[in-house]
């Protein structure tokens, strides 16, 4: 009769004991942020301000490649597409290029022949679409875009020889003649500007032209411009299609160094803010070499003390590192804003980097000074020594 | 007394001493790492952005309309003005001459090969190719090879002073040539060091020294257009303002930045019968990447220097909490609270200033060591930079110490010497 009841005693025995272990570890932890409220918080600042300005780093770093790619999309295409010896495009050559484009990136298509001015002058004519071109190349400085038709982009050195009074012209391909009202001025300081742009449908219906030259802006990596081309080349045969060596070497070298830069900045950085916590913390554990002294003589066994401090330096790294990771956010949110007007998308991969890291540096500066400690007598240090 | 007490605190606590130097050392060398960086970063990243492409152009001011379709030109070679070779040295007279990373003139002169019986149209490029161009003391070696860095050759560059010449790659592929082989125009036959690839228009012309160019034109010193790599300061509203509005000082100014539009203007008064612009897709984008890059770079170092201030302030206050027992007994021998205080801060600035000079030396160097690993090309710092850090140290540092220095003259004598704090 007695075996079951002492039984089910000693289970409610065990699981009550279990059940203060827990709560009292708990409470020793709770109480001892509560009690030192103002070194805990100072600790957990560190933390929070260390985590931040990782998250924001690292944020960065991954993001800046994206942002400056952006930036080096406005040097314009970085591959064109050319006629095989010099043929013109098939007809359906840019809807293919849109099509392998779906979107990332921008293309223009440009067809060329020389026309006689009224008083039998050369001047270079090309047929285009303004809408792309006014989006692929920003730094054209366009007075005025054509938006009727009959209307004319001319180039500022052709201007004078064309239209000097800004009136009407004809000019003439093959015995035909167009009539052109100049709309704006383009200023390039390239070849640009000894040309004539008209509208591509009236340029083909003027000369029976075809375009033989598309220019294709391709936004993303190196990796991704070089896939694009390999699509393009395999479903456009007629086309020759060639990087411009110029922009897309130029925009990897940049890219590579900015990174560079950007990278031993993060590493000085985010090591200058550990090295601020493990200062921090090493203080508030030495700090309390008391509680240290009265838990070991009142019998704690090492790995309980142990356990209670690593699990308070963990959760600290981990609230820390929760609470600084939003603030870091927060900062290359801004400085996106501030520097790239636009927004730098928050990367979650970096936060498992900023979790894990801050738990080690909490870890090591609570490990750090309790080493130490493990070798003094609790007797020396209440006694104040 | 007091400096015998400061005296003895560095020489008995060594190991808190250095724990906080190192701190100090540690922030200060970030923060001039940081600094040299900042400072020279648009430098560094404006030589990079040269690999683009020349900034700038100069072109007769009397030239008739260019008539040139991919690559060919059309206009017949009596047409249109020419520069003067001669005038070429000026460029390295200008305001600016430090700024001009190099220059390329170039003659375009239409040819027909003789390929197998038959003639083909081609144009003939004629440039330099790696030049010591000499003006008064300066010289400068300059040419395609540093203006345009994108063109690669197979086989050898030819020396500006010979008859080789270079074939695009296309046009080599057309008529079969190789590197080493004779390829035959203007009734001579020359030698081809090397094919050119450059995924542009030259890939379909020959490239000749300037002065093989000239003499198959039959113009001796002609020039039809030079590009120019500067390194530019990315344009603002003043920049873009027409230079013969402008009065005196403002006039000054504009003349002495090194704007685009003022380097063009400065090359346009060095070469006689000139016209300088800037190219546009170059110029434009290029300010845009350096202001973005500069901005980042700029960001980041407030940053560095925050994290760096808030490390030394952490171990400043580490060190001075520990303390306590120390101020509780100078404190109950008797001393006053400003006593205290400046004993503290005197420790506080031999450390900010031991670890300022530490720290700026190591910065110095880590600094160094990023340009060359990065660039390939030094980051200095001036040296007149250090009062300023070592002050910003010394600053942060008393920041730093002045909470914890103000908590601790604070305590209660019996109780800080009890340990009951």
């Amino acid at each position: 009769m007695s075996g079951p009841r002492s039984q089910v005693a000693r289970e409610v025995a065990a699981s009550r004991s279990k059940g203060t272990h827990t709560s009292m570890f708990l409470r020793m932890l709770w109480r001892a942020a509560v009690l030192r409220r103002g070194r805990a918080a100072s600790a957990l600042f560190a933390m929070v301000v260390a985590a931040a300005v990782a998250t924001a780093m690292l944020n960065l770093y991954v993001d800046v490649q994206a942002k400056l790619q952006r930036e080096f999309r406005n040097y314009g295409a970085n591959i064109i597409l050319v006629g095989k010896n010099n043929a013109p495009l098939p007809a359906d050559t840019l809807s293919h290029v849109d099509s392998v484009l779906a979107g990332r990136g921008i293309a223009a298509p440009f067809a060329m022949i020389v026309a006689r001015t009224s008083d039998g002058q050369p001047v270079v004519v090309a047929g285009t679409d303004f809408n792309r071109v006014r989006q692929l190349n920003h730094w054209w400085s366009v007075t005025q875009w054509p938006s009727s038709p009959s209307q004319a982009l001319v180039g500022v050195r052709a201007l004078p020889v064309v239209s000097p009074k800004d009136q009407p012209f004809d000019l003439t391909f093959e015995g035909h003649t167009i009539h052109l009202t100049p709309a704006g001025t383009v200023q390039t300081g390239a070849s640009e500007d000894s040309r004539i742009y008209v509208p591509l449908n009236e340029f083909v219906n003027w000369t029976g032209v075809q375009p033989s030259t598309i220019e294709v802006a391709v936004s993303g990596s190196t990796q991704d411009i070089a896939f694009a081309m390999k699509r393009l080349a395999a479903e456009i045969p007629a086309a020759d299609v060639r990087p411009v060596r110029q922009i897309v070497e130029g925009e990897a070298r940049v890219l590579g160094k900015t990174r560079a830069t950007l990278l031993a900045a993060a590493a000085l950085i985010i090591l200058t803010a550990a090295l601020c916590v493990l200062s921090t913390l090493i203080g508030w554990v030495f700090d309390r070499r008391r509680d240290f002294a009265i838990m070991k003589a009142l019998g704690a066994s090492e790995r309980l003390l142990n356990g209670f401090f690593a699990a308070e330096a963990a959760s600290l790294g981990a609230i820390g590192a929760l609470i600084g990771f939003g603030f870091g956010i927060g900062i290359a949110m801004w400085i996106g804003r501030a520097n790239f007007h636009a927004s730098v998308s928050p990367r979650l991969s970096v936060l498992p980097i900023v979790l894990v890291g801050s738990m080690a540096i909490t870890l090591l500066s609570a490990v750090l000074p309790i080493s130490l400690l493990r070798r003094v007598q609790p007797a020396v240090i209440l006694r104040g020594e | 007394m007091f400096v015998r007490l400061v005296y003895e605190s560095f020489r008995r606590q060594k190991r808190r001493k250095l724990l906080a130097a190192t701190a100090i050392t540690l922030g200060v060398t970030v923060a001039t790492a940081m600094i040299a960086v900042a400072t020279d970063i648009g430098d560094k990243i404006n030589r990079e952005l040269r690999t683009i492409g020349a900034n700038l152009i100069v072109t007769p001011q009397e030239d008739s309309l260019d008539v040139e379709i991919g690559g060919v030109d059309l206009k017949p070679p009596s047409d249109g003005a020419y520069l003067n070779e001669k005038d070429l040295s000026n460029i390295l007279g200008i305001f600016w001459h430090n700024n001009i990373t190099g220059f390329a003139p170039m003659l375009p002169v239409p040819v027909k090969l003789s390929d197998r019986d038959q003639a083909v149209d081609a144009t003939l490029l004629g440039t330099y190719f790696s030049k010591a161009v000499t003006y008064g003391k300066e010289t400068l070696t300059t040419g395609v090879r540093n203006t345009h860095p994108w063109w690669k050759v197979t086989g050898a560059w030819p020396i500006d002073s010979s008859d080789d010449v270079l074939i695009g790659e296309r046009l080599a592929q057309r008529l079969g040539t190789h590197a080493g082989d004779q390829v035959t125009f203007d009734h001579r036959e020359f030698h081809v060091s090397g094919i050119l690839s450059t995924g542009s228009v030259e890939d379909d012309q020959i490239v000749a020294p300037l002065a093989l160019a000239q003499q198959v034109l039959g113009r001796p010193g002609a020039v039809r257009r030079i590009y120019v790599s500067a390194l530019t300061k990315p344009e603002d509203a003043l920049a873009r303002r027409d230079p013969k509005s402008m009065s005196g000082a403002i006039y000054d100014r504009w003349y002495c930045s090194p704007y685009p539009q003022s380097i063009a203007f400065q090359l346009q008064e060095a070469i006689p019968h000139s016209r300088a612009e800037q190219i546009r897709q170059v110029s434009q984008n290029e300010g845009a990447v350096l202001t973005r890059i500069e901005g980042l770079i700029f960001l980041i170092t407030l940053a560095a220097l925050f994290a760096s201030a808030l490390a030394v302030s952490a171990a400043m206050a580490t060190t001075i909490f520990e303390r306590r027992a120390e101020v509780g007994l100078m404190k109950a021998l008797g001393a006053g609270k400003l006593a205290i205080a400046s004993i503290f801060f005197a420790e506080a600035a031999l450390l900010a200033l031991f670890g300022g000079i530490v720290g700026f030396v190591t910065g110095s160097l880590l600094a160094h060591r990023m340009g060359e690993s990065i660039f390939n090309s030094q980051i200095s710092i001036s040296p007149v930079l250090l009062p300023i850090i070592l002050a910003i140290a010394v600053i942060v540092t008393f920041a730093g110490s002045a909470t914890a220095i103000r908590r601790a003259v604070q305590f209660d004598p019996v109780f800080a010497l009890r340990g009951e704090l």
